[in-house]
């Protein structure tokens, strides 16, 4: 269950950002995670509020990108996209190929909610 | 106007009253940020560090991972025995609970520095760091880190080492590279161990290890051997020498 390891990095990092910004939540963190990372999205997505609690993320939407696993042959030069435990070429059976999707573990983007002490305040 | 408290702010905002006055905060749009990171980089930038600090000691280091019970250790002894006279060696064992693998790494007059992670099901590049820390890095140049047995968690994990090594036994069936992928393709050799049980398992054929292990790892080489009856040791301590020589040319 390294998925806890992982939401805590992720934690750490989405947090250094909405400091960065003065932002005092994040309402939306994109990942975009291949098969060959290995990672489970499921295990991830309930690991996450578990580190997230009392923290900026806490009512965060963790929205996960699956990315195909793509290859593309040295030999034959087709793209394709294969199973995960098959990286040889579909069309001419070679096995030098170069993997150009799939073992993703990305933190793609996030949406930040309300910043403060950027703008000013009114006082009546 | 705004209906929550009738000021001329037309932008949303939050009110409220802190004992003297009302404070409008006012809400900003949300923000997006785009990041486009490794969601590991704090743990890929430590790897970083630990490998140069191996490189200004000129030390290679060989990360080692397979299932429980595979042989790593078994493997480690042997690798002693055979290459204790060329090589400065170190270990770093990491394991659950126990210090009974370093206890046989140290039996062999090699030092060895026990992680017991707990319940970490993987090794990660602080740990490996705290460990090299321990270690008298003048005086190694060789080492090997000894992976928490687990065929799925180690491999998304850098730990600084140069090489990245999956064992796999006979007695754990033939099909292992195509049921966990993700470690065998991070392996640049995968080592078949226990080969002395071979004639006594029906069910573990190396030429179909073989083709499952290029399937996912391409024309990455392979050895098969046994560090009980010492078949296939050589091959293994000459892939090392070869790893150790290249290590100090690109130096």
């Amino acid at each position: 269950m390294h998925e806890l390891s992982v939401c805590r990095a992720l934690l750490q990092q989405v947090t250094d950002i909405a400091e960065e910004h003065h932002a005092e939540e994040i309402k939306v963190i994109r990942l975009k995670i291949g098969p060959l990372a290995g990672i489970e999205n499921e295990l991830l997505l309930r690991a996450f509020p578990l580190v997230a609690h009392g923290t900026a993320a806490q009512h965060a939407t963790l929205e996960i990108t699956s990315m195909p696993v793509t290859i593309l042959c040295q030999d034959c030069e087709e793209k394709s996209d294969v199973e995960i435990n098959r990286l040889t070429c579909p069309h001419c059976n070679s096995s030098a190929t170069q993997l150009i999707s799939g073992d993703e573990m990305m933190l793609d983007s996030v949406i930040l909610g309300q910043q403060s002490g950027a703008e000013e305040r009114y006082v009546h | 106007m705004c209906t929550d408290c009738g000021c001329n702010n037309n932008r949303p905002h939050t009110v409220y009253n802190d004992g003297e006055n009302i404070i409008h905060t006012p809400h900003s749009d949300p923000l997006s940020v785009e990041v486009h990171s490794q969601l590991l980089s704090q743990n890929n930038q430590q790897a970083s560090l630990n490998r140069s600090l191996l490189e200004q000691h000129n030390i290679t280091a060989i990360n080692l991972m397979s299932s429980p019970g595979a042989g790593k250790t078994s493997l480690l002894e042997r690798t002693i025995d055979e290459l204790k006279g060329e090589y400065c060696i170190a270990v770093i064992e990491g394991d659950l609970e126990t210090e009974n693998d370093a206890a046989r790494i140290r039996a062999k007059g090699v030092s060895a520095i026990q992680i017991t992670t707990g319940n970490a099901c993987h090794l990660d590049a602080t740990m490996v760091n705290n460990a090299l820390q321990q270690i008298d890095l003048e005086a190694v140049d060789l080492l090997f880190i000894e992976n928490v047995g687990n065929l799925v968690c180690p491999a998304s994990f850098d730990l600084g080492q140069h090489h990245n090594i999956t064992l796999l036994s006979t007695p754990e069936g033939d099909d292992k590279p195509a049921k966990y992928p993700v470690i065998f393709r991070a392996a640049e050799l995968m080592l078949i161990t226990k080969c002395d049980l071979l004639p006594l398992l029906d069910d573990f054929n190396p030429q179909q290890a073989t083709h499952y292990f290029r399937a996912v790892s391409g024309n990455r080489p392979i050895i098969q051997l046994s560090s009980k009856n010492g078949s296939g040791i050589d091959a293994w301590c000459a892939w090392l020498k070869d790893a150790c020589s290249q290590k100090l040319t690109s130096l």
